[in-house]
């Protein structure tokens, strides 16, 4: 039995279907595949980084106040740079 | 000078007046870095041997795919050390703001290490640049500290711009070649009435001291420890080094003569 609408009669459809599931920020300058929807607490929880040992700047905005992290969602063109403290003079 | 030896932080803090950047007193007149240290470890070991309460660190990207934990934050603990933060790899004003900004926003404090350097061989700084952004960061309300030239004129300006601190190099970094122009320095902690911290140059425990013997408030070291062969015993030298200079400079030291003057009677010799 047929599958309707099979993917591979609709490559192009189902491309696209993946594509609006995942969105693609940039992060410390490599671009990266996540789920829609990701924020950036999501995002550090994947990365295991405690979020009060690491700043973040999103679009070139500092996000000083780290309880918004969890209602940031990404989206694909998004630049994103997490930082923090490294030995230095 | 038993009992001094004894006190903790330094010998010279008890014969001495506070040692005040912004408005906030710390008790080591040594800062020390964080950088180049051939292991954790040794850095902590050698950061509590120096008494150093003023710590430096960089800001720089997390490697997502580290394979070890290579935050300062893990090794340091942030209650003990008074963390300043630098801008230290910054060559225009706007990335020196930036990460400026950024390490403020870890939140620990206002106090920035304004580098903005001018020439990748040397690293000397770019005066012009670091007067802006120090003017920017000022009104920002950030307590700048700025690595400058040993260079009176630009820390006069810096001074009008607002910095908390002006720290002229000793040498070039990291190049360990010690204080070049002690003239420079005694002009500037002369002229300036924000405290003078000198930063960059020093290699060994003899620049230290002669370094403090000329007045200035402070010096700022990392790779005279770091690089050292057993950096702890370097940390102890450098601490006891500081208060040397710094005790030696309030003692006042006798004036220079071209000729001989007998320390002995020179009566009462026999026939």
């Amino acid at each position: 039995m047929l599958n309707w609408p099979h993917p591979t009669m609709f490559p192009a459809m189902s491309e696209l279907t993946v594509r609006s599931a995942t969105i693609a920020p940039v992060v410390n300058g490599e671009p990266r595949r996540l789920q829609a929807g990701t924020t950036v607490g999501d995002l550090l929880r994947e990365l295991s980084l405690d979020p009060q040992l690491v700043v973040v700047e999103h679009n070139r905005t500092i996000l000083r106040d780290r309880t918004t992290f969890d209602a940031l969602p990404l989206a694909t063109g998004d630049t994103i740079e997490i930082v923090h403290f490294v030995g230095g003079g | 000078m038993a009992t001094l030896l004894n006190i903790p932080g330094s010998a010279s803090a008890a014969l001495d007046t506070p040692f005040v950047i912004g408005g906030r007193g710390f008790r080591s007149r040594l800062l020390v870095g964080t950088g180049k240290y051939a292991s954790n470890e040794t850095m902590v070991q050698a950061i509590e041997a120096s008494g150093a309460e003023i710590v430096t660190v960089a800001v720089r990207r997390v490697n997502l795919d580290r394979t070890r934990e290579e935050g300062i934050l893990y090794h340091l603990d942030p209650t003990r050390y008074f963390l300043l933060a630098n801008t230290a790899g910054c060559y225009t004003t706007e990335d020196a703001i930036r990460y400026a900004r950024l390490g403020r926003a870890a939140g620990f404090n206002e106090y920035i290490k304004l580098e903005v350097i001018g020439d990748k061989e040397t690293l000397l700084p770019d005066t012009a640049g670091l007067i802006d952004a120090t003017r920017t960061l000022s009104a920002e309300g950030f307590r700048v500290m700025a690595y400058t030239n040993d260079d009176l004129i630009t820390a006069l300006r810096l001074e009008d711009a607002g910095v908390s601190a002006v720290m002229p190099l000793a040498s070039p970094i990291g190049s360990g070649l010690g204080l070049l122009n002690p003239y420079s320095i005694r002009t500037i902690k002369h002229r300036l009435t924000v405290p003078v911290i000198v930063d960059a140059g020093v290699g060994t425990a003899s620049d230290a001291c002669v370094t403090m013997e000329q007045g200035v408030d402070g010096v700022l070291m990392n790779t005279a420890l770091a690089a050292a062969t057993d950096p702890v015993r370097m940390a102890w030298a450098m601490r006891a080094a500081m208060d040397a200079g710094r005790l030696a400079y309030l003692a006042g030291r006798m004036p220079r003569r071209e000729v001989a003057v007998p320390s002995s009677p020179t009566e009462g010799l026999l026939e």
